[in-house]
């Protein structure tokens, strides 16, 4: 049997969800001999090689970077799998849905305590090289189709790992009780 | 004509970040910079939030060492109710350490392990489908089984102390909810070989020798790579020991002339600043009355094993004496060198973690204490990557009104950035052909810091490593990602 390929982004988030699917500890030697891994933080793989079976993405989206790579993930994945309450709902950072962004930049580079009297020309990162920032922090979904949802923050490494199982063996999914968690 | 060259992401290392080297006609380098790309907002939006609730929301920060801003954030809000930290219950201490001497063992152990050793393994050129942990887990796989063990055994640690292996509750205001149970100090002690602490212990052994060996046979690459004066800061116990939970603030220069001497953690804003660039969401944080230019400083395992006057652990002291004795006793400014420094910590993580499960403390009942309370507090550990700095202030209502964060990896800021233009000078500079391999030399410079972008990207960003190349015009002539041969 020609093995899945997976593919997997971290977008604005933690990066524990990949902690958590690195979790699955001893079960990563059972992992690549049932998958291979294309793009992603964990390996030197910047750029997609081909169309991939598996996509799994961290993360939402708070700036048109991420919106890109998201966009990108739909286009060359054929599952597209939201792991994590960020993906899912935004995540923590979604917080800041309710403040102006302003007010969110002028607290970290303005008036946070240690850059007092450090920033005398009032300077707000604003550079072609970073990406602009959105208004608010968007879940992975409402961009593009998301197929499944994995939740937890993180999802248990039992979850991921029954959830990687069954879409690479095209097997029907356990979701015990126990490890559905939204905290 | 300039050339750009972006590498985008940086990849093996935690969050998202971005290169961009520009070149002239000649091919020398204008201008190198690494860019952290994603704000997330945290100072300004944990406010309002009631004060028990912060440490569990600012360990979203960071899901590689959420036990570092749990804890800070405990440490902060501890004055809040008004406890001292260094008047918390024996219990509450030592179950606050064991987890983060666990966080410790099993941060090192990845960064050792999944992500950095492909580079020492395989060399910073091998073909890019080899260069990663399932390459090492192939090749050598005793070595891949050990490394993932390791982290296994720390994460056990954190999930038995904080309830859940990333994001658990353990450290609350005042002290913790839980202390260890026989049966869980008993299978994190004689656990099933290899998970228990005696293993733990010899394996992390065999990691320093492991990287010592490695260092013989490549002693040029190891000891010039990257490597520049810096100063060091760190906190240290009040006797100069090696502490990562609580002490005082230390910094020393180049030469080993304290420069900061043993200060309150408290009274941070004296000395320390921070500077705004229009091309990083992450800041530059100096000492203050060293100014911008001179007051930059490297943290992390290189200078905590630089300010540091002794290790409290035997098999640890006998190898940071070892360390200390092949720069006579001088600071250690070589940049590679933080792998060493990273795994003699381990190897004091794992001492001390054996020494913590014998103590009868961690089974007290005594969980948590209160005081008067205060209206401001200041929290400051030592995290895998270096200093973390958590502040808040609270107003009549318990809600949050100031929150300051300065997290490790934006200490290692400016550090980075002199690596990044060492390498590009000496890799890239003159060069007609770019190959990938030179671009993973910027990155390994990169990841011996073991940045954690996404700590650092708690102001507001995302960092992924991308290599632009542009002429004197500015015109992109090309952008490069580390996979891609130029």
């Amino acid at each position: 049997m020609e093995k899945k390929v997976v593919a997997t982004s971290s977008l604005a988030g933690c990066f524990g969800c990949h902690m958590s699917l690195l979790d699955i500890d001893e079960r990563i030697l059972e992992l690549i001999e049932l998958v291979e891994f294309d793009k992603s933080p964990v390996n030197d793989v910047k750029k997609f090689s081909r169309r991939v079976d598996i996509g799994l993405i961290e993360g939402g989206c708070c700036n048109e970077e991420n919106v890109h790579v998201l966009k990108e993930f739909r286009a060359q994945c054929k599952v597209l799998v939201s792991v994590g309450e960020c993906a899912i709902m935004g995540g923590l950072q979604a917080i800041r849905n309710t403040i102006p962004l302003k007010e969110c930049l002028d607290e970290a580079y303005l008036n946070g305590p240690s850059v007092k009297g450090c920033n005398e020309e009032s300077i707000i990162p604003n550079d072609e090289e970073l990406p602009v920032i959105l208004n608010k922090v968007y879940p992975c979904h409402e961009i593009v189709k998301i197929d499944y949802h994995l939740p937890g923050c993180p999802p248990s490494a039992d979850l991921i790992w029954n959830a990687l199982r069954a879409l690479v063996l095209d097997e029907k999914m356990e979701m015990p009780y126990e490890l559905v968690k939204y905290d | 004509m300039t050339k750009k060259i972006t590498i985008e992401p940086v990849t093996r290392v935690e969050g998202h970040g971005k290169v961009t080297i520009h070149l002239d006609e000649e091919g020398n380098i204008v201008q190198s910079r690494l860019h952290i790309v994603e704000f997330r907002g945290f100072e300004r939006f944990v406010q309002g939030r009631p004060y028990w609730e912060v440490p569990v929301l600012v360990q979203r920060l960071c899901g590689i060492c959420p036990v570092s801003h749990l804890l800070a954030a405990a440490k902060a809000m501890d004055v809040i109710v008004g406890v001292d930290p260094e008047d918390l219950s024996p219990t509450a201490e030592k179950m606050r350490r064991l987890m983060h001497y666990g966080q410790f063992f099993q941060s090192h152990a990845l960064h050792f392990f999944h992500l950095a050793s492909p580079d020492l393994l395989f060399g910073i050129d091998a073909p890019v489908e080899k260069r990663n942990i399932i390459g090492v887990a192939r090749e050598h796989k005793d070595l891949a089984v050990q490394g993932v063990m390791m982290r296994k055994f720390g994460q056990e640690i954190i999930r038995l102390t904080a309830g859940k292996k990333i994001h658990g509750t353990g450290a609350i205001p005042g002290g913790i909810n839980k202390n260890l149970s026989p049966e869980e100090r008993d299978f994190l002690l004689k656990g099933k070989n290899p998970l228990n602490a005696d293993k733990m212990i010899s394996w992390a052994l065999d990691a320093v020798n492991l990287f010592k060996f490695y260092h013989a046979s490549h002693r040029d690459f190891i000891d010039k790579f990257a490597a520049f004066p810096s100063n060091h800061l760190s906190l240290v116990r009040k006797d100069g020991a090696l502490d990562i939970y609580h002490g005082v603030l230390r910094s020393i220069d180049q030469d080993g002339n304290k420069i900061l001497h043993d200060v309150d953690y408290s009274d941070y804003l004296d000395y320390i600043g921070e500077e705004v660039k229009s091309w990083s969401y992450t800041k530059f944080p100096f000492l203050r009355h060293l100014g911008k230019e001179n007051g930059w400083y490297r943290v992390g395992p290189l200078a905590r094993l630089n300010t540091c006057d002794f290790i409290p652990t035997p098999l640890a002291q006998k190898e940071w004496e070892e360390f200390k004795a092949y720069t006579k006793g001088k600071p250690n400014n070589m940049t590679m060198h933080t792998h060493w420094a990273r795994l003699i910590e381990t190897l004091h993580a794992a001492e001390v973690i054996k020494d913590l499960l014998i103590d009868p403390d961690l089974q007290g009942e005594e969980l948590i204490r209160k005081g008067d309370k205060k209206f401001e507090g200041v929290g400051v550990i030592e995290a895998p990557r270096g200093t973390l700095f958590h502040h808040y202030k609270i107003n009549d209502d318990d809600l949050v009104s100031m929150a300051n964060l300065i997290v490790s990896t934006t200490h290692n800021n400016e550090p980075m950035n002199r690596s990044v233009r060492l390498v590009a000078e000496e890799k890239l500079a003159g060069q007609k052909m770019i190959t990938e391999g030179m671009l993973n030399a910027i990155e390994v410079a990169i990841r011996a810091y073991d940045p954690c972008l996404s700590c650092a990207t708690h102001a507001m960003g995302q960092m992924p490593l991308e290599v632009s190349l542009y002429n004197n015009e500015n015109e992109l002539i090309d952008r490069f990602y580390s996979y891609r041969r130029g």
